[in-house]
């Protein structure tokens, strides 16, 4: 018992700035906008109407939204990018990239320790990850190059119907991946991967939260995660 | 260009030899005009152009094909599409309709390209299958490659005329055992035309013949090499069952209230919103109608490799690789359910493995807690 009353001091660190609480908010909202919509948009419900087509633009509003949205979502990544240069350091594109000896061991820990679930024999410090986890953060990676996907194969589709620049900057992808229906098919692919990436994310959230306690699924709202005094001691950003 | 008997003639003197009078010859003229997607202020150009210019010769070769784009064009709205542009042009060589055979028509054939060296345009209809070295095709004794890159030496410009010859079609499908080849992967220094279709609608074949006359230019062609004119739009977007799609009202079966009500074809498969051309808005045979208006969707044979992109009658393409009839949805599906079962495995065992580690926090916590009570009841 003498070992375990032994409580530890945590101190609060300002981990996620108010940019990067924005983006991750507004990103999430556009994804859940965007799989539904696009989700409507490829398989519409069934609906036996007496109304006249003329009186009814429901399916035209939805993709309206669709289409919105992904502009949101395109503007908040741009955003994000400009950010990975310019925010601290949990939000710099260094963080994201395994470039590193040091970030190759972080996830040869986490890969043991979180995903395979062994237990360390003795606690070492510098493991305790402040920011993201070499891990999380390369599944951000394979995240962002998943929206190059749908913003490419999306804003390649939806070129035709408008005589604005930016989604002509996207109007040869089509031809480059042989027609629209490949095009369409990778865009929906893309989709189911966003969807299998938010559930492994949320569920990696609250298994850290659950078994770590230091404010992982609050940290996104308030900006601030609770780091051991000892390991911000010995702090070398890790 | 000069017919047979050597004498060079205009379009509008060949109409006139023709038995059509000056009056047909304008309507034709406002006729193509519009369909190449010019305003009305162009007609006297277009109308001047066919009366001044010699015929174009034209050399029509048939490779692996079914000849439905002839067809087509033989079967176009206005009578001199098929008479003056395209027909009696292609009488020089075209197996279809010439009246020359054997050695007779292949000679016609060399003449032209002689005579005309550099100055004709070759029109190919079909693919070149390149398997077997090109046994699959042979025409004269000689394999279709030969006979292309033969014809293709003189020509001006090349016009791939239906999806055979744009794509490969349906001998191009999966596994393509004749290893039928599009026409741009052989011929590779001359400019060439893209018409996919199959059949592709005779008059933009044509107004591309009347283009070419008018301005002695091809017409601006996409990326893939096709006419805008023709190919710039969607089916889709210019379909009339359209507020149908806006409105969100649906065919759900062929055989429904809402296919009754000529709804939107959209949930049976229809290709249209993939589909680049100009159906909507020409229509087939005469103006009469076109696939969704006879209540079928769009196929879209006119995109590259549309035998190989899935069921004609659904939405979501066949995933290769994951079994006959399984769409991205199913693969989606199992997918989330496997790796939300994984979570859950992942949970539990979390919980077991960590049990200490989660019960040493607790207990600190639990230690805090108690702290703090003391502090307060104090």
């Amino acid at each position: 018992m003498q070992t375990i009353s032994q409580t530890h001091d945590f101190k609060r660190v300002l981990v996620w700035e108010l940019p990067v609480r924005i983006f991750h908010w507004l990103n999430a909202l556009s994804i859940i906008v965007l799989i539904i919509t696009g989700f409507i948009i490829a398989n519409p419900p069934a609906i036996l109407s007496s109304a006249e087509a003329s009186d009814s633009y429901w399916f035209g509003t939805v993709r309206a939204i669709h289409f919105i949205t992904a502009y949101v979502f395109l503007v908040n990544a741009i955003a994000r990018i400009y950010w990975a240069f310019r925010g601290n350091y949990y939000a710099n594109w260094r963080a994201f990239v395994p470039y590193t000896k040091k970030s190759w061991k972080n996830i040869m820990h986490v890969m043991k320790v979180d995903i395979f679930l062994r237990n360390e024999e003795k606690e070492v410090l510098k493991n305790i990850s402040v920011g993201h986890n070499y891990v999380a953060s390369f599944s951000y990676l394979i995240l962002f190059f998943l929206a190059l996907v749908q913003i490419f194969t999306g804003f390649g589709l939806y070129a035709p119907t408008s005589g604005w620049w930016l989604p002509q900057l996207f109007a040869w992808v089509p031809d480059f991946l042989g027609g629209d229906v490949p095009t369409r098919l990778i865009h929906h692919i893309s989709t189911w991967l966003f969807i299998i990436f938010t559930l492994i994310h949320v569920y990696l959230v609250f298994y850290h939260d659950w078994l770590e306690g230091r404010g992982e699924s609050s940290s996104m709202i308030s900006g601030y995660k609770f780091v051991r005094k000892e390991r911000i001691e010995k702090d070398d950003h890790i | 260009m000069a017919t047979n008997n050597g004498v060079k003639e205009t379009y509008y003197e060949s109409a006139i030899k023709k038995g059509y009078d000056r009056r047909d010859f304008m309507k034709f003229a406002a006729f193509i005009t519009a369909y190449m997607g010019f305003e009305h202020t162009m007609v006297g150009q277009v109308a001047k152009s066919l009366e001044t210019t010699y015929r174009l010769p034209i050399i029509w070769e048939h490779y692996q094909e079914c000849t439905c784009c002839s067809e087509s064009f033989i079967r176009s709205d206005h009578p001199m599409v098929a008479d003056i542009i395209l027909d009696n042009v292609s009488l020089d060589y075209t197996e279809t309709l010439m009246a020359a055979s054997g050695h007779q028509a292949e000679a016609a054939k060399h003449d032209t390209m002689k005579k005309y060296h550099g100055e004709y345009i070759l029109c190919v209809e079909g693919s070149v299958p390149l398997g077997a070295d090109g046994v699959y095709c042979t025409i004269a004794g000689k394999t279709a490659k030969d006979h292309l890159i033969e014809a293709a030496e003189g020509a001006k410009a090349i016009i791939a005329w239906g999806s055979c010859a744009t794509n490969g079609c349906v001998q191009g499908a999966k596994p393509n055992p004749t290893g039928a080849t599009p026409i741009h992967k052989i011929i590779k220094n001359k400019p060439i035309v893209q018409m996919p279709g199959c059949p592709p609608i005779g008059e933009a074949m044509a107004a591309l013949i009347v283009h070419y006359v008018t301005f002695d230019r091809l017409p601006e062609l996409d990326r893939s090499g096709r006419p805008k004119a023709f190919y710039g739009k969607r089916v889709h977007d210019t379909c009339y069952r359209r507020p149908y799609f806006d409105a969100g009202l649906f065919a759900e079966t062929f055989d429904d209230e809402n296919a009754k009500e000529g709804y939107c074809l959209y949930k049976l498969g229809c290709k249209g919103p993939t589909t680049y051309n100009a159906c909507g808005s020409m229509k087939w045979n005469n103006g009469v109608s076109f696939p969704i208006q006879s209540g079928h969707g769009c196929i879209g044979c006119s995109e590259a490799n549309f035998w190989d992109n899935g069921p004609f009658y659904k939405r979501l393409t066949n995933l290769p690789g994951f079994g006959i009839e399984s769409t991205a949805d199913t693969v989606g599906k199992v997918a989330v359910g496997a790796v939300a079962v994984g979570l859950a495995t992942h949970a539990v065992v979390a919980n077991i493995s960590k049990h200490k580690e989660l019960k040493n926090r607790y207990t600190r916590g639990r230690v805090n807690e108690e702290n703090l009570d003391k502090t307060e009841e104090n």
